[in-house]
């Protein structure tokens, strides 16, 4: 039995002519859980957003449980649930509203999706507040509704780009409990990148370095450590990515947010 | 044997993919209409512009129409600024996509496991309903002006043309905001599409006896199909006819669906 459910191959993204991910194949274990960690601009999020089928890959190939993204696009889609990076919350529907709109979206029969939204929704503690709009939750309540949302239809795969990103401490912990928790008792596969070294090392039972859009290192946190010599993961993480600064140019997406709040304001 | 049970599994495979489908488009025109009735200040505030036309072209104009011996305006304009505001709610129906991508959840539909042509069908019947909307509640303040409909038989009929006309628009919305990045080209399209398309459509001035140039570009423009359906069906005079009216909407409304659909299939992030 192969047990392998994320399957990368020589994926490559370019955007005229400058090179996103270059060349990068490694491959996921069910019920593993990966960290996916480089430093601004290393090629994370466009490598995540190939995995999810939000982006063609220019060359190389993707298989979730053996879909390929491109050609088996709805069936790769439907192994997945995923929390972005940024916010993607309906903030004009209620947190139950945008539930159910995710689960007639992943056609989970209506019955099961009740019981379904009823029981996350108590396991990430917004029950009480079912029937409030979204735009009155707090940064931390719209990730824990983000992550009810992405389990909502039982994927196999969950993946998670900068789930903690803005979160205080206490939030944190505690969403990393939910996670870990939901790893060893569904057995679901957990891919996830984060700014906090940290988190990484507590979480990841397997860490993937990523670089200029290579793969750098990859291994358990102690073996990263042992072959850099550090003391801290962070150490070893410094020791593949050096320590210059990086800067990410803004996106188009930041250009908008502002000229929308001069809009709206 | 083993290929009849091949057939049944294929058969049904069929109907819960359209099943499937049926709720993607259910879901998001639910949507639309859940945003637009909990946003009370944009349905209030949307009625202001085709208050002040009525009022001020209405009384304004008025006067002189009567005079050239075109008959009251008030009943002639009416039907043109019922289409005004349709025109309008769907074509920012649409482009609200480009909202939706800003604030994320676009990208939760994206990766959603359903056809992308769902999600864009299911979305344009939502903006078009609550475009249609609009335009009745339009319609209903026009009887505060003066507005009575020669015939009240033919109302659904203009709902009809507020709904096709709705549907054009807001394909078109959808389809614009599906290649737009950002909010940057929307003066652009505000002023060279939105307006223009008002301003030549035959909303303010009747199409006839026209000089040859502005004859061309109003018969071009598809929103003068809109006006003339909803004034043929109220007033009973229609410049294009009837059945010309609602096949060229129909016909319009499905080939700009089709595009907005292909240019939303490829939307990547």
């Amino acid at each position: 039995m192969d047990n392998t459910i994320i399957s990368v191959s020589r994926l490559t993204k370019k955007y005229n002519g400058f090179i996103a991910v270059n060349d990068v194949s490694f491959t996921v274990n069910k019920g593993e859980v990966v960290a996916f960690l480089g430093p601004n601009g290393a090629g994370k999020t466009t490598t995540i957003k190939m995995l999810t089928t939000l982006l063609v890959p220019t060359t190389g190939s993707v298989h979730l449980n053996g879909s390929d993204v491109v050609s088996h696009q709805e069936a790769a889609r439907r192994t997945f649930g995923i929390v972005f990076q940024d916010p993607s919350l309906d903030d004009e529907l209620t947190a139950w509203e945008n539930l159910e709109f995710h689960g007639v979206l992943y056609s989970v029969p209506k019955d099961i999706r009740r019981s379904r939204i009823e029981e996350l929704m108590k396991f990430v503690e917004l029950w009480d507040r079912k029937n409030a709009l979204v735009k009155t939750f707090s940064g931390g309540m719209k990730r824990r509704l983000e992550i009810a949302r992405g389990l909502l239809h039982h994927p196999k795969i969950f993946f998670l780009d900068e789930p903690t990103i803005g979160l205080d401490p206490q939030t944190r912990i505690h969403m990393w409990d939910y996670v870990v928790n939901l790893n060893k008792k569904e057995q679901i596969t957990i891919f996830f990148t984060t700014h906090y070294i940290e988190e990484a090392e507590k979480v990841a039972q397997r860490i993937i370095v990523i670089d200029h859009g290579k793969i750098v290192a990859q291994g358990t946190p102690g073996e990263l450590k042992i072959k850099t010599n550090s003391k801290t993961l962070e150490e070893a993480f410094l020791h593949f990515t050096g320590h210059a600064i990086r800067d990410e140019e803004a996106s188009a997406v930041d250009h908008m947010r502002q000229r929308h709040r001069r809009w709206h304001h | 044997m083993k290929k009849q049970v091949q057939l049944t599994i294929c058969g049904s495979a069929i109907a819960g993919g359209t099943i499937n489908k049926m709720n993607t488009i259910y879901i998001l025109w639910l949507r639309q209409l859940k945003r637009y009735l909990r946003s009370r200040s944009r349905i209030i505030g949307s009625l202001g512009q085709p208050i002040l036309f009525l009022v001020a072209f209405g009384f304004g104009l008025g006067p002189t129409f009567q005079k050239a011996g075109q008959g009251n305006y008030i009943q002639f304009l009416v039907p043109g600024i019922v289409a005004m505001s349709v025109l309008f709610t769907a074509v920012f129906s649409g482009i609200e996509i480009i909202w939706d991508r800003q604030f994320g959840f676009l990208k939760e539909t994206l990766v959603a496991p359903v056809p992308r042509s769902g999600i864009m069908i299911g979305r344009t019947l939502g903006g078009a309903t609550v475009a249609t909307i609009q335009g009745m509640i339009v319609f209903a303040l026009s009887f505060f002006v003066g507005f009575r409909p020669s015939g009240w038989g033919n109302i659904g009929l203009a709902f009809i043309f507020m709904f096709l006309t709705a549907m054009l628009f807001t394909a078109l919305g959808t389809a614009i905001a599906s290649v737009l990045e950002d909010m940057q080209g929307f003066q652009l399209i505000m002023n060279f599409l939105i307006m223009p398309l008002f301003f030549l459509s035959g909303a303010l001035f009747p199409l006839n006896n026209l000089p040859p140039v502005l004859k061309i570009i109003t018969a071009i423009d598809p929103l003068s199909y809109g006006v003339d359906g909803m004034r043929g069906a109220l007033e009973g005079i229609s410049h294009f006819g009837l059945g010309t009216d609602f096949g060229v909407l129909s016909v319009m409304t499905l080939v700009i669906l089709a595009i907005g659909s292909y240019l939303f299939s490829k939307i990547q992030l």
